[in-house]
């Protein structure tokens, strides 16, 4: 793909502003419009810079990167915007971006996301050797070939320290429904998908196809992800480079074993919850029912929706590789701050996570609010397990 | 006072208008220096009758030139002395211009001079455009129509749309310097009279002044259409706390085209109600008997035992209450003395049950009656309680009380958040106190960009 | 001419009042600030500052003052006309930040929002929060805001009560000078109910596009909402009876909304003409005695080929009918007509019965600059005028496509002065025809208003000058 792809319609946007709103209106939708609120860091401002950029009115510069670069690729200009071509302005954002990397004009923070994803294969500079060692003492086994799933665990999942429980609750979900799965371990490798949304496209190749690869090497028809990004990478982006594979997220895999008979989930779990909608998963993927049928299927939960949920949720603000580079900011009005005051205005007792991004930027702004000791922060797998736990099921 | 042989200024007055319509005689003088109100009278110079928007410039180019202040006036009914001159000078008495320009039924609005009255308005559309009308207020058919609309005045179609003021089109005003200025949709040479425009807005210079930016030559009033089916219902109620909500309910429905709050202690039997009286229009008898089951339904729906309703006026009321306009001015004679003045204050609703209250104890105190009446102002958005105060225009204590219940209810109005309508110069001052100062600021500076000298109705709208 | 020094003591200075965060002086902003989505050409922007309460712009206006530079006030963004895009430089003032809903009185029906409180916003704020309260919504996008299409004339879905200036009952301001000033009842009372009965002030910032001074609040009418909410669609068959028509239509007083919308579909031969009435009820048996007596109204109405034709709404296609039913509607959809992404048109205010001149008239102009009529046209207060615009979508990309429209939008200017209309929110090209008619008696009083309130001249200078 290239910007000069998008060359008739990328004059179309006509910054009427409905591109920032929920569906009703009621609130600013786009993270950082809402916190930076000069028309430049709204989607139709990045759609008019992009061109002048094109038309070079304006040559790339430090500001105009951290523009682009504050958009966390929500696609909530996507969902609402009323034109026929709403389903290319993240495609546009993305080629902005590239624009960018190819002039060499990239916050630094950005610069070093790609410099230690190709030299470290995470964004952390950690070792590739200890990628797998979470899962160490958790009994999750290494995938071999014949596995049905590959779980695809991803960066977030393998490194940070809040995640790696989510990818073990996922793990011993996954050991107790019988199904024959393995990790990678330290031959995972990232996904990608970040590196996509943020205009590297050639490391983005680089790394696909690297996976791809390894994954065809090990035999693998069918992948579960931790992430709805890797997700997003694998199900949408792989194809069109030779990966073609089954690709389902955990949630999805979880309703499936429930359904099925599985995974059978005793016991209650006595609690008011709310859920908060991935953009990968909800947005881009249009994934809304299977993670709360999950829920709905631990017996006692109460399912309470935040004023913003499904098509309308709010990003966390992790995604475009914010998670990381940071540079929509925190504050009051930080993305995951506000989400956190949404989800304590529902009254729920916890928050549920369907992806390793949400999970950390919503540790952070619950922690940035004071209110990680009021509501608790569980993704779906640590609630079913603990379901089964207080059930007194051994696992 | 010069002699009439050495009076300049007369002979100058003379040359524009003729003889016959300029005066300083004695007579003259007397009746321009007084209104009906309970306010003692003022000194008047001159008093002159135009004809024309030449005349009128030529007169105010002539007052401009001596310093001489100009007094535009209609029909004197503001009750207030608005149209007294508080600082001597020219009263300019508009009503010999008092064509009737243009209606146009297909937009619906009538170009009229600033003489013509309320009474010669009525009948002319009734006889040429039935089909259409004008708010009317409760006044004698004498008032003007361009008065009435320039204090932003109110009439029996307010309840849904508003003052009269926020029925003007458009204005031709000659300005104290003597020049001519349109505004409105007549702001440009075609001259058309329909709208208010979606150009600079400069009509609204003119709309609540007093008199003291120009002098409205013509102006162009929106015209409703008269439905031919006009009737009402009455809810009766023994608590005023709950006013404001039955107002509302009534607004709500969007179904009545007039709305009005009467209290009285006379005849006895009104003596501690609140009568809302609801007027109806209708094309057809269905729409009608519609309308009246959906505000019937108020006093059934929600206020069951607190609310009376009657689907039409007693018989014996009918016909007053019906009268357009209503004839509100027979208070005039309820202490057999031919005057009576009101404080009309301008409040939001749910000010009204504290306002009633509060205004009873004032009248009692100066042992009258208390008379209210209160018109509900497009779709409730505000109202105009109105306390009025009979005198015996022959006995000097009569009114003094008068007077003192107005200053006092005029008070009590401020105080209670309201603004008194058309107020007179005490009132004036006592809202300038309580004005943002820097907006009475913009007003002396607006007022010193038209009026340099200060001869247009000066003594309003000013401080000490 | 300003010095380098001078700049930058401006920048610190506005960095003072409002933080770091909410100036800039960067190329995008002042990219994207120097230009909105019509056709007009772009100009430059010096600064952006957003500030966030009534003090701080105070503030940035006696700077502004000092400085003598200008200050451009900016909150939608959306007319089309470049009105807040600055014409002499100087400082965007972009008021979104200040987007509170500061007050409703719901027994008084008003609401007092600041200037950056979008339609969207009070919207579906009434809707959540006084479901028996409601606006007159424009068809502009949700992100349009409240006060800015009040204070130029906008119209919208409750147009039987006016155009949304006349809904106004007051402001609070900050003047050339840096006063605040309150107008309307609360200038004196705690309550914003209404402008009378004072000396209207509040006009004085009533198409004056941001010469006066800059609006922080406003204080608006609201109007009873109602459960049901339904439209019907008549065809016209010849617009010479659009008068009459509405004039009917309007003379019951029983609808909230009549707009006529004449168009080109893509695989039309011709121009279909469509009359869409808006009817809201408490109950269905309300409704159905409204929707009867306006059905009825056209049963025998006209000859042949003059006919008002009633369509049920299940005959048209559904997107149609749902864009006509949506709040607000998508009139933006004109921006990508020509796959362009813009758009601009000229509206004229006129009266009831000029609207079959204005509609030939819009014709000729259409077919000389190579357009299809598009128009809408809707009634305002009780046939008591109709905004009339006539649009010209354009492509973006296309300099070709942008000065065609330009020459339109300039001729159809001219035709509507020309027949006594009054165009509304008028570019600048529109503005100077405009004055270049006006009798010099309105240009000084014009003038003379304009000094009183901003004597230094730093109020959106450019705008209304004549000369």
């Amino acid at each position: 793909m290239a910007l000069d792809d998008f060359k008739d319609i990328i004059h179309r946007c006509f910054r009427c502003g409905y591109c920032k709103f929920t569906s009703n209106y009621s609130d600013f939708n786009c993270p950082p419009y809402n916190k930076f609120r000069l028309e430049t860091f709204s989607p139709g401002g990045r759609m008019w810079l992009i061109r002048a950029m094109m038309l070079k009115d304006i040559e790339p510069s430090q500001h105009l990167a951290d523009i682009l670069y504050t958009c966390t690729m929500c696609a909530n200009c996507v969902e609402e915007c009323r034109f026929k071509f709403h389903d290319n302005i993240v495609d546009i954002i993305m080629e902005g971006k590239a624009s960018l990397v190819e002039a060499g004009v990239v916050p630094p923070s950005v610069r070093d996301f790609f410099k230690n994803i190709y030299t470290n294969g995470n964004p952390w500079k950690e070792p590739q050797k200890k990628r797998g060692d979470w899962a160490k003492d958790a009994g999750i086994p290494h995938y071999k070939k014949g596995d049905e799933y590959l779980f695809y665990v991803g960066c977030i999942g393998s490194y940070d320290q809040r995640v790696q429980k989510m990818a073990r609750a996922f793990g011993q979900l996954l050991l107790r429904s019988g199904i024959s799965f393995g990790i990678l371990g330290e031959e995972e490798y990232c996904d990608g998908n970040e590196v996509l949304m943020m205009g590297e496209e050639g490391l983005f190749e680089y790394l696909a196809l690297k996976n791809i690869e390894l994954f065809k090497e090990k035999g693998v028809k069918k992948i579960v992800t931790l992430s709805p990004h890797a997700y997003n990478a694998m199900l949408n982006k792989y194809p069109g480079l030779g990966g073609d594979f089954e690709v389902v997220h955990y949630t999805e895999l979880l309703k499936e074993l429930i359904t099925s008979g599985r995974l059978k989930i005793p016991g209650t779990r006595k609690m008011k919850v709310t859920y908060h909608d991935p953009c990968f998963l909800g947005r881009w993927n249009s994934i809304y029912d299977e993670p709360r049928e999950v829920l709905d299927s631990v017996h006692g939960i109460e399912l309470v929706e935040m004023k913003r949920n499904r098509e309308n949720a709010f990003c966390c603000g992790g995604g475009g590789g914010n998670f990381y580079t940071d540079i929509i900011g925190g504050g009051e009005q930080s993305p995951s701050r506000i989400r956190s005051r949404e989800a304590a205005e529902t009254g729920a007792d916890i928050i549920s996570v369907a992806c390793p991004t949400c999970m950390t930027m919503m540790e952070d702004g619950l922690k940035g609010e004071d209110l990680d000791h009021k509501i608790k922060l569980m993704d779906i797998s640590e609630i079913v397990l603990s379901a089964i736990i207080d059930a007194g099921e051994s696992i | 006072m010069p002699k009439e042989g050495e009076d300049s200024l007369y002979t100058g007055l003379k040359d524009i208008v003729g003889e016959g319509f300029v005066s300083r005689g004695p007579e003259e003088l007397y009746i321009y220096s007084r209104d009906s109100s309970a306010n003692p009278p003022r000194r008047v110079d001159y008093v002159v009758m135009p004809s024309s928007v030449e005349e009128v410039q030529a007169v105010v180019r002539l007052a401009s030139t001596r310093g001489i202040p100009l007094v535009p006036m209609g029909a004197a009914l503001n009750l207030e002395g608005l149209t007294i001159p508080l600082k001597g000078g020219i009263v300019v008495d508009m009503r010999r211009m008092d064509r009737i320009i243009e209606v146009s039924e297909m937009d619906r609005y009538a170009l009229i001079e600033a003489g013509v009255s309320q009474g010669k308005l009525i009948s002319y559309l009734k006889e040429n455009h039935p089909t259409l009308q004008h708010s009317v207020p409760d006044a004698p058919p004498s008032a003007t129509v361009a008065g009435s609309c320039l204090i932003c005045g109110y009439g029996h179609l307010s309840t849904n749309y508003g003052t009269h003021a926020e029925m003007v089109n458009a204005l031709e005003v000659v300005l104290p310097s003597g020049e001519l200025l349109r505004t409105g949709s007549a702001m440009l040479p075609t001259s058309l009279w329909f709208g208010r425009g979606s150009l600079p807005d400069l009509t609204g210079l003119f709309l609540g002044w007093l008199g003291t930016t120009g002098i409205v030559t013509k102006l162009s009033i929106r015209l409703y259409p008269r439905p031919p089916i006009r009737d009402m219902v009455i809810y009766m109620m023994q608590d005023c706390s709950i006013v404001p909500d039955v107002v509302y309910r009534i607004t709500h429905t969007e179904m009545a085209e007039d709305v009005s709050i009467v209290g009285q202690e006379r005849p006895e039997w009104m003596k501690g109600y609140q009568i809302i009286a609801a007027y109806v229009s209708a094309h057809t008898r269905e729409e009608l008997a519609l309308k009246k089951k959906y505000l019937k339904r108020i006093s059934e729906k929600d206020f069951k035992a607190r609310v009376s309703f009657m689907e039409k006026a007693p018989g014996d009321l009918k016909e007053q209450f019906m009268e357009l306009p209503f004839f509100a001015t027979k208070v005039a004679d309820w202490k057999k003395g031919g005057g009576f003045e009101y404080v009309g204050a301008v409040m939001p609703i749910d000010t009204l049950p504290e306002a009633w209250e509060k205004g009873i104890e004032i009248a009692h105190r100066y042992n009258m009656l208390y008379s209210y009446a209160i018109r509900v102002v497009e779709g409730g958005h505000h109202v105009l309680f109105t306390y009025s105060y009979p005198f015996n225009r022959a006995d000097e204590t009569s009114m003094q009380s008068a007077l003192a219940a107005l200053r006092e209810t005029q008070k009590l109005s401020l105080d209670l958040g309201a603004i008194p309508w058309k107020p007179e110069v005490d009132g004036q001052k006592e809202i300038i106190k309580r004005m943002d100062k820097g907006t009475f600021r913009l007003m002396q500076r607006v007022r010193n960009l038209f009026d340099p000298k200060g001869i247009m109705n000066p003594g309003n709208w000013e401080v000490d | 001419m300003k010095m380098a020094g001078d700049k930058d003591h401006v920048y610190e200075g506005l960095k003072t009042i409002v933080g770091d965060a909410f100036v800039s002086r960067d190329i995008e902003e002042l990219y994207m600030y120097s230009r909105d989505p019509g056709a007009s050409i772009p100009r430059n922007a010096d600064w952006v500052v957003l500030p966030n309460t009534t003090d701080e712009v105070r503030e940035i206006v006696v700077l502004a003052k000092d400085m003598k530079i200008p200050v451009v006030p900016i909150s939608g963004g959306l007319t089309l006309s470049g009105l807040a895009v600055p014409v002499k430089g100087g400082i965007v003032m972009d008021m979104r930040r200040m987007d509170r809903i500061v007050e409703v009185n719901e027994m008084s029906r008003y609401v007092v929002v600041e200037s950056g409180v979008s339609q969207g916003k009070l919207l579906s704020f009434l809707k959540e929060n006084y479901p028996m309260l409601r606006h007159s919504m424009p068809d502009a996008p949700p992100a349009a805001s409240v006060v800015g299409n009040t204070l130029i004339y906008g119209s919208g879905h409750l147009s039987k009560h006016g155009a949304h200036s006349e809904m106004i009952n007051g402001l609070e301001v900050v003047l050339g000078d840096g006063e605040i000033l309150r107008l309307g009842s609360l200038a004196v009372s705690p309550y914003w109910f209404g402008r009378a009965p004072l000396p209207d002030l509040v006009s004085l910032f009533v198409n004056w596009f941001g010469t006066t001074g800059i609006v922080t609040r406003l204080s608006l009418k609201l109007y009873p909402a109602h459960p049901l909410r339904d439209m019907l669609i008549f065809l016209v068959q010849d617009p010479g009876t659009i008068p009459e028509a509405v004039s009917r239509i309007t003379a019951t007083d029983l609808m909230e909304d009549v707009l006529i919308v004449a168009s080109r579909p893509p695989k039309s031969p011709s121009v279909i003409s469509l009359l869409t009435v808006y009817l809201t009820a408490e109950t269905p048996e309300e409704l159905d005695f409204k929707k009867e007596l306006f059905v009825d109204m056209f049963k025998d109405f006209g000859k042949e080929g003059s006919k008002i034709v009633f369509t049920p709404k299940e005959m048209l296609p559904q997107k149609l009918v749902h864009g006509f039913m949506e709040e607000p509607q998508y009139a933006a959809a004109t921006a990508d007509f020509k796959k362009g992404g813009g758009f601009e048109y000229v509206g004229v205010v006129l009266p009831l019965s000029m609207v079959p001149v204005a509609w030939k008239k819009g014709e000729d102009i259409a077919k000389k600059h190579g357009f299809d009529p598009l128009y809408t046209v809707r009634n305002v207060g009780l046939g008591h005028s109709v905004v009339f615009a006539f649009a010209y979508p354009f492509n973006r990309a296309d300099e070709k496509s942008l000065k065609r429209s330009r020459d339109a939008l300039a001729d159809t200017n001219d035709m509507a002065l020309e027949i006594g209309g009054t165009p509304w929110k008028s570019e600048l090209e529109g503005q100077a025809r405009i004055m270049a008619r006006m009798d010099p008696m309105v240009l000084s009083v014009m003038h003379g208003i304009k000094k009183v309130m901003d004597p230094e001249g730093i109020m959106n200078p450019g705008n209304w000058e004549h000369g």
